[in-house]
């Protein structure tokens, strides 16, 4: 698969993620319309406001992320070696060079976002310039420069957005169910239909959140692997990757800065010592195991 | 009148594959120059760093004169070189050269010292990275439009519409010798 040809499928891919995400969305609104008796009028009115959130969020998540984790824009006086670096793998890839930042943490970690090549940002962690050699770093600004080539940044910022709608959605409909959704006194309470709408809506209300939280883990997972591997292509040299990426997990410190919303986006799960190892807890991780994608790479 | 629409159709599916194929070579094309300026941004930055360094070198170490003639006579063959081959080829012959004023500034310690030189020796090998990503960059393109112009059924339209294959930004063959490790 070449540079272009990975970018398009990933476009196709956003596009029936996000057709994907109204649907279940318009249905979840519907559902819980019903309800709670309301008429049509209250689904245009969460559709309007799906689509203003997700628009908003589209142009400013970048700038959410970059706020919450107090990361810092450097100039190329600060740091040249790792704007060279920058530099030169954006050459190699054909992208337009992007932004810089910098997290005063001594946690190793980095990221990329942003919503498109042009309008791109990576970020790395002062914890990591002295923790890795050249090539190492190389390497991981590869896997960040393939989250932006390949689109995942933008993939996985609509994604965050969405899940989080159905989350407030689901919140929204548990609220109005108690404090005043079945007592209301606009409609019929025996309305059979009603009813098992109601049914419907509890349960859709507890399990939408679960499930559109594991769409996006999976897809996380995935987006991580694709990115290792396309980031090697780069650099030609998957053992560098892997050495980086054993020397960041050993590393003891967690990042203060993260949050379970943007823990998804760094190289490596920010919260260590948090690494459960049941099969179940795995369905919940924003990232594939180290040891796995460390296998993944001395293979290549 | 049933043939004839049947001939029409295949005319119409024929042109449209033509269309279609002819674009999509057309974009790979575009892409390949596009490509190939990178690296042409990076060889003029290189060419322009070259005359500093000469001056430079010239001030601590005024008796090399061939030396600063071979430079010189580098650079220019590769402001006036044509196509990726002939450009690959001159950039090569410029690295050779700038080799030996690196050796030559060993033996001025002076020169070692200075910070101008060590900036511009600092700048000069930066580029030089550049331009081995940007020339990997170019290759993939390169490689991508060679194999759509030789994949079945693209030869056939290939040939007909006249499209060449594009030229590949050359390895020296300094990089081509096996690594020789001594004890």
């Amino acid at each position: 698969m070449n540079i272009y040809s990975a970018i398009s499928a990933n476009k196709n891919k956003t596009w029936l993620i996000m057709v994907l995400f109204v649907l279940v969305i318009t249905t979840v609104v519907y559902v819980f319309s019903n309800a709670l008796g309301y008429g049509l009028g209250f689904v245009g009115i969460a559709l309007v406001l799906a689509g203003i959130m997700s628009i908003g969020s589209y142009y400013y998540s970048d700038k959410i992320v970059l706020a919450t984790s107090g990361a810092k824009p450097i100039k190329k006086s600060d740091n040249p070696e790792l704007f060279r670096t920058v530099e030169n793998l954006c050459i190699g890839d054909g992208l337009p060079i992007p932004k810089i930042y910098i997290i005063d943490d001594p946690s190793p970690n980095a990221f990329a976002t942003g919503r498109d090549p042009q309008h791109a940002i990576v970020c790395v962690t002062s914890g990591i310039l002295p923790l890795l050699d050249k090539s190492e770093l190389e390497g991981v600004i590869a896997h960040e420069l393939s989250h932006i080539r390949n689109f995942d940044i933008r993939l996985m910022g609509i994604v965050a957005v969405l899940v989080g709608f159905i989350a407030i959605l689901a919140n929204l409909f548990m609220t109005q169910l108690w404090w005043g959704g079945i007592g209301g006194d606009r409609e019929d309470r025996n309305n059979n239909l009603q009813i098992i709408f109601l049914i419907i809506g509890i349960v859709l209300a507890i399990l939408s959140p679960v499930v559109a939280t594991l769409i996006q883990l999976a897809v996380s997972r995935k987006r991580e692997l694709l990115a290792d591997a396309s980031g090697v292509l780069l650099t030609r040299y998957p053992e560098a990757l892997a050495s980086a990426l054993e020397k960041i997990s050993k590393d003891p410190h967690s990042l203060k800065s993260a949050s379970n919303a943007t823990a998804h986006l760094f190289i490596v799960n920010p919260f260590k010592g948090k690494n459960t190892k049941q099969m179940f807890t795995s369905l919940f991780d924003t990232h594939p195991p180290i040891a796995e994608r460390i296998k993944i790479l001395r293979s290549m | 009148m049933n043939s004839t629409l049947i001939l029409l159709a295949v005319v119409l599916i024929i042109g449209a594959f033509t269309w279609y194929l002819y674009n999509s070579i057309i974009v790979a094309k575009m892409r390949v120059s596009e490509a190939l300026s990178q690296i042409d941004v990076q060889l003029k930055r290189r060419t322009d760093l070259i005359p500093n360094l000469v001056a430079t070198v010239k001030g601590y170490a005024k008796h090399e004169k061939e030396l600063f003639e071979k430079v010189t006579e580098a650079r220019a063959s590769l402001v006036s070189a044509k196509g990726p081959a002939e450009k690959a080829e001159a950039n090569n012959k410029l690295s050779q050269t700038l080799k030996s004023i690196f050796a030559v500034a060993e033996a001025y310690p002076d020169l070692k010292a200075s910070q101008n030189f060590m900036e511009l020796q600092e700048e000069i090998s930066d580029t030089e990275n550049k331009i081995a990503y940007a020339r990997q960059f170019y290759n993939s393109i390169v490689l991508n439009y060679n194999a759509k112009l030789k994949v079945f059924p693209n030869m056939l339209f290939a040939k007909i519409l006249n499209f060449q294959e594009a030229e590949f930004f050359g390895t020296t063959d300094e990089e081509k010798k096996p690594v020789k490790v001594s004890f």
